[in-house]
């Protein structure tokens, strides 16, 4: 059956980023569209009308909203590539978990980081740092949180390592003296084309970071 | 399943949380021993030893195991206790299901905008009403004409949503509103779900949980 299949995302962001990986994992043919989040195009409103955000997957024309959800989705219609949720139920309890655990600390605590500066930004990086130290407690010696090959978990949380560069600039430190285990599990997984190709580079992401720092009136 | 299973609940009664994993595990007909921890005032060691991270109820501690936060203990209890005629939470179809969590995660957020209502004061407060009765709504009109967000039968969006109608009570006398005016139809699916056993015992009184939060706005120093 033709399988049409449409990702709408932009470049810089770390939830498209996660969707990007699942896709190129599974090997599943798509279609890419850059959504300029300034001028939403109609498809992205009618597609993701509660959030209006991406990434949406459209398969055969019908949505599905949330990064999370999308690489859950993908992973039950295309289970036999590179299957990213174990079939043991408790280790998928673990990793839904851990994902959820990305999203809720993790992503917030460092998207916050770049509204705030001064004292407050100080602050939220040092929360940042230490969730991510928990990230690195729960890897554990294993290669990825998938274990032996990367996992749910590595593609929620990998593609925050193309935002680590602005991150390391902005706040005047760096990540391996904190959590050296998880950088080096970070460039582990780039040694993957599925992740390589979907991470922008981290210079760009910088520059990125600086423009919207500047349109947020921070600096 | 057949081997003995140790099933054990940590939660506390006002948690809508933890209303969310004895209603799956009541639907499921799972025996467990229910260990209740007061949060506010005391988490004890088993706690923070079984979720360390977020140091929460509930947690659901199956053979020693932990699993924690209610949607993914919910999702576990779906796929681990399933087969013989056991209901069934999340539907078989993929798109069915991501429907089905993008909608269980957007109504975590319901507890969010309540809660404004109760522990903040002024113009948080209004925000907090307003956010509430259009997320309700629009909750609402998802339901459309069925009988249950899971179709014919209790799902997964019920689950995850019907605890919260055992703090409507305090949402309006803290908010002045009343959502029965607001969402009608939300609330007599609401009082569907109570009907059954899993539901009515799983929920509390309305009436103590705003007490609950009478003494939680002491405690927090919020003016009543």
């Amino acid at each position: 059956m033709a399988e049409e299949v449409i990702l709408l995302d932009t470049w810089v962001s770390p939830f498209g980023m996660r969707a990007r990986i699942a896709l190129a994992e599974k090997g599943i043919k798509h279609e890419h569209r850059e959504e300029d989040l300034g001028n939403k195009s109609d498809l992205l409103l009618k597609m993701n009308p509660i959030h209006k955000t991406i990434p949406v997957l459209i398969h055969n024309g019908k949505p599905v909203c949330e990064s999370n959800n999308i690489v859950q989705y993908l992973d039950e219609v295309w289970p036999d590539k590179s299957p990213l949720l174990p079939s043991d139920p408790y280790l998928r309890g673990q990793a839904r978990f851990w994902a959820d655990f990305v999203d809720r600390k993790v992503f917030d605590a460092g998207r916050k980081v770049w509204a705030t500066k001064g004292e407050e930004q100080k602050s939220l990086m040092e929360e940042f740092i230490g969730h991510l130290k928990t990230l690195e407690a729960e890897l554990d010696g294993k290669l990825y949180f998938g274990g032996e090959k990367m996992g749910y978990v590595d593609v929620t949380m990998v593609p925050i390592y193309s935002w680590f560069h602005a991150y390391e600039v902005s706040g005047n430190f760096s990540f391996e003296s904190h959590c050296p285990k998880l950088v080096a599990w970070a460039e582990r997984c780039m040694q993957h084309d599925s992740v390589s190709k979907a991470l922008p580079s981290p210079e760009k992401v910088y520059q990125y970071v600086l423009q919207l720092r500047k349109r947020l009136g921070i600096e | 399943m057949g081997k003995s299973e140790e099933v054990v609940l940590l939660n506390y009664w006002p948690s809508p949380y933890g209303m969310r994993a004895m209603i799956a595990l009541a639907e499921k007909g799972v025996q467990y021993e229910y260990v209740s921890v007061d949060v506010v005032n005391n988490k004890t060691q088993l706690l923070l030893q079984m979720n360390p991270v977020h140091k929460k109820v509930p947690v659901l501690i199956h053979n020693g195991s932990p699993v924690c936060e209610s949607l993914v203990i919910v999702q576990y209890i779906d796929e681990l206790w399933a087969g013989d005629a056991k209901p069934v939470f999340l539907p078989s179809d993929p798109y069915q299901r991501a429907q089905a969590r993008f909608w269980a995660h957007y109504i975590d957020e319901i507890f969010e905008f309540g809660r404004k209502i109760w522990i903040k004061t002024g113009e948080e407060v209004e925000k907090g009403k307003k956010e509430l009765v259009d997320s309700l709504k629009l909750m609402e009109s998802q339901l459309g004409d069925k009988p249950y967000f899971g179709g014919e039968e209790l799902g997964y969006v019920d689950i995850a949503l019907v605890p919260y109608y055992s703090w409507f009570y305090t949402y309006e006398q803290f908010g002045n509103i009343s959502i029965e005016a607001e969402c009608p139809k939300l609330v007599d699916w609401a009082k569907r779900c109570m009907k059954k056993e899993s539901v009515n015992k799983a929920l509390p009184d309305p009436v103590k949980v705003h007490d609950f939060v009478v003494m939680l706005r002491k405690k927090f120093g919020v003016d009543s």
